[in-house]
């Protein structure tokens, strides 16, 4: 590959050859979700799901435990954060909330933390924003995804190699057994989401981007606030939907008629069920 | 404050029964029973990025992996 001329790494110069134009980081490793053909139309409701990351964060010179956990303490909750120069979004400041951060060892001026946060937040502003706020600055040194919404460092977490050898088994020896457990169903990628199972009969609308309506339900789940993402459900537990509610859990219950979800994203095929409204 | 600090994602809920009716088995099928092709085209993967490559990197080898058309990840790895 020929090297790119672009103004930005003119300016900046890199050390490591690989970040080119600010995207990937080379020590940072973990919990990456990939959808394929189809199902990468939920995908939607991942990008947006909390994230918990494990991080060293190099302090520059030692400041004693009571403090650091104390400014910690303070970097929880919403805070203001500006994106890092490398970076691909626009660099205006914004809030993201962190929802924890648990300091698992100190060692000398290495602090092992576990952060879980808002989409969107950057763990290596944020290790730069605690060290200014301790006055000693602090960067930080490696950092792992330990969970994106649903997905967790469990026994669902497959490397690239896992990946290869199920594919080969399956074309090789026709086995489709470690194929299925290497890939998940996309169900799998809305488990965090609230869910609203409808009926057969408003299945098909739906897939053809008709928004859902109150009699069209069977069952939901507690939490659906107005605007929040939801899963849009059959009885056999498939994913048809991603809707972007139009009601609380408590009014759809109570509702007879009205839009319940706006559709938002159609993941199940058309003519899955059958049609049984008329146009 | 002693409350535990979680993820919007581990809220626990609840189920409410709004009205009941059978499932035609004719129509669709659980997730798990999908034949192989359609169970892939409708698959996710719970991937453990190595460090190096970027994110994009990552998706274009699973791509080639499984031979499919289109993928897409949830997010970069800190960007």
């Amino acid at each position: 590959m020929g090297k790119k001329n672009t103004k930005s790494q003119k300016s900046r110069p890199r050390r490591n050859p690989r970040a080119l134009n600010g995207r990937g980081n080379p020590k940072v490793t973990g919990i990456l979700p990939v959808a394929l053909e189809n199902a990468t139309k939920a995908l939607r409701g991942i990008v947006h799901a909390g994230k918990e990351y494990i991080c060293v964060m190099r302090l520059h010179a030692p400041v004693s435990e009571e403090k650091l956990r104390k400014v910690c303490e303070e970097f929880q909750g919403p805070i203001y954060q500006r994106p890092p120069l490398k970076s691909s979004v626009k660099r205006v400041v914004r809030i993201r909330t962190v929802y924890y951060i648990d300091i698992l060892e100190i060692s000398g001026k290495d602090v092992l933390m576990r952060v879980g946060c808002q989409a969107g937040t950057y763990i290596r502003k944020l290790c730069h924003d605690i060290g200014e706020v301790l006055g000693v600055g602090a960067h930080m040194q490696e950092l792992r995804r330990t969970r994106s919404g649903p997905f967790k460092e469990d026994e669902t977490l497959v490397t690239l190699h896992d990946l290869k050898d199920a594919y080969d088994t399956w074309i090789e020896e026709g086995d489709e057994k470690p194929l299925r457990k290497v890939i998940l169903p996309v169900e799998a990628a809305v488990a965090h989401l609230p869910k609203i199972v409808i009926r057969d009969s408003a299945v098909d609308a739906i897939c053809h981007g008709a928004d859902l309506a109150a009699p069209g339900v069977l069952r939901l789940e507690t939490g659906i606030k107005r605007n929040s993402l939801v899963a849009i459900m059959t009885q056999k537990g498939e994913l048809v939907a991603l809707g972007e509610a139009k009601m609380t859990s408590k009014q759809i219950l109570e509702a007879d008629k009205g839009i319940v979800a706006k559709t938002v994203r159609v993941i199940m095929d058309r003519g899955t069920y059958p049609k049984m409204w008329s146009s | 404050m002693g409350d535990k600090r979680i993820l919007p994602a581990d809220v626990k809920r609840e189920v409410l029964i709004k009205a009941e009716e059978p499932t035609n088995p004719e129509y669709g099928c659980p997730p798990n029973a999908r034949p192989i092709e359609k169970y892939i085209q409708l698959g996710v993967i719970n991937l453990d990025k190595p460090p190096g490559p970027t994110s994009h990197e990552v998706v274009a080898w699973v791509k080639r992996i499984l031979k499919v058309k289109k993928a897409g990840h949830g997010g970069t790895l800190e960007p």
